[in-house]
């Protein structure tokens, strides 16, 4: 009996040493990317580069989602509103949807699933074919020349995406509300202007997504560098990627509402 | 086949670029676009095709920048500003009219709702004046906004005279 709880105690501290160590050693990284970041600003054509990889490319799946997303909006949000003869207030609705929780939640979990699996294979193969020792063995350090400069494009793509996004969400409303439902127009647009406020969600909405580049570029970043140098290893990284970035937009998403609503 | 020529790069890089820079345009317009037309950072422009009339109205409830005007149920024009006109303590909107839209002078102009809930808007009765209004000119006869608490409040004021009769 006491051996049995002696095993279960055993297995649960293993767990949370092995967490906070983790936990430990990405943070370290994250801090060592901040120092060398000097040579990504130094030499901006890197993170230019990567701008193309992580932004441009991502640039495909984001329209298309908002669209259906605003679509979407547009009708669900018309066959509520109707019921209480409101449907004016469709632009306000899809507007402030979009601006303040869809658009950078959706935009980070597609970046999430687009970039950050493409960032941490990518860094994940260079440690495994030993490229990144290589580097190290030609006094190049990799957090300097690889892993920085993908940080600041993903830094700077994803609020980008997610403004592009939440615009092309109002307009993908804007299409079915007005033009395929008949709201007027002049309600849709007044009522949006009047009720989002620029720095109340506007604002709040960028800084979101910023948080959420930093977070899902960090962790993609890491599972990639942290990983084992095998096949194997590489694709367990990724899945990784992808379930913790996921998790920790969708808590930190909670963390930053309740902080912004001042609740 | 690795080596590639000098402006093959050169011009691999220059789509990079092009390609780059549409992308940092495009979001910063989206942003720019989010803060102006979805926010209410942008100041409304009258457009050529409208011409302008004034009313005052004692209390406008909650009408909307860009609130329909409606003459006869047809839109005719949008509201363009409301603000406190602190001489005569009333509220002075603007009223973009479509050009097409001439109306007489003696033009009734109120605040009337669309539905229980909904949002409210101008609606114009023509009169019977030979003559229009001209831009600029300020409609002389309106009717303010139905406030429900004051209707309610009557409404219980009336009774309570009626009952203690």
């Amino acid at each position: 009996m006491v051996k049995l709880a002696a095993e279960g105690f055993r297995g649960l501290g293993g767990w949370a040493v092995e967490s906070i160590w983790s936990l430990g050693h990405a943070s370290c990284f994250f801090w060592s990317i901040l120092v060398h970041s000097g040579t990504s600003f130094k030499r901006f054509r890197l993170v230019v580069r990567e701008v193309y990889i992580v932004g441009v490319y991502s640039l495909i799946i984001i329209v298309v989602s908002g669209l259906f997303v605003g679509f979407v909006l547009g009708l669900q949000g018309y066959n509520t509103l109707q019921k209480y003869a409101s449907e004016q207030a469709l632009g306000l609705l899809v507007a402030l949807s979009l601006v303040r929780e869809l658009g950078p939640v959706v935009t980070a979990l597609l970046f999430a699933g687009r970039a950050g699996t493409a960032i941490t294979a990518e860094i994940g193969l260079m440690k495994a074919t030993e490229q990144l020792s290589a580097m190290e063995m030609m006094a190049v350090d990799p957090i300097a020349r690889v892993v920085a400069p993908r940080f600041w494009a993903g830094v700077i793509s994803m609020p980008l995406l997610a403004a592009i996004f939440s615009m092309v969400g109002v307009f993908g409303g804007y299409f079915v509300g007005v033009v395929l439902i008949g709201v007027d127009e002049g309600a849709f647009w007044s009522q949006m202007q009047a009720g989002v406020d620029v720095f109340d969600d506007v604002l709040n909405g960028a800084i979101k997504s910023v948080v959420f580049g930093i977070t899902v570029t960090w962790i993609a970043l890491f599972e990639g560098y942290d990983s084992v140098p095998t096949a194997e290893g590489v694709s367990l990284a990724t899945t990784r990627t992808v379930v913790t970035s996921s998790l920790a937009i969708l808590a930190l998403d909670f963390v930053l509402t309740a902080l912004t609503l001042g609740g | 086949m690795e080596r590639n020529s000098y402006g093959e790069r050169r011009h691999a890089r220059q789509m990079l670029d092009l390609w780059v820079g549409a992308f940092v345009f495009a979001g910063i317009v989206a942003l720019i676009m989010l803060a102006f037309k979805v926010g209410n950072l942008s100041s409304f422009s009258l457009s050529d095709s409208n011409y302008v009339l004034y009313a005052n109205f004692e209390n406008i409830g909650s009408l909307k920048v860009r609130a329909p005007v409606r003459s006869a149920g047809v839109l005719v024009g949008r509201v363009g500003e409301t603000h406190f006109d602190n001489k005569d303590y009333v509220a002075r909107v603007t009223l973009s009219i479509n050009k097409r839209y001439q109306f007489p002078k003696d033009t009734f102009a109120s605040i009337l709702t669309s539905g229980l809930l909904g949002e409210q808007y101008v609606g114009l009765d023509a009169g019977g004046d030979k003559e229009f209004l001209r831009p600029g000119e300020t409609i002389k006869k309106t009717q303010s906004a139905i406030v429900l608490e004051k209707m309610i409040g009557q409404f219980l004021f009336n009774k309570a005279e009626g009952d203690k009769k």
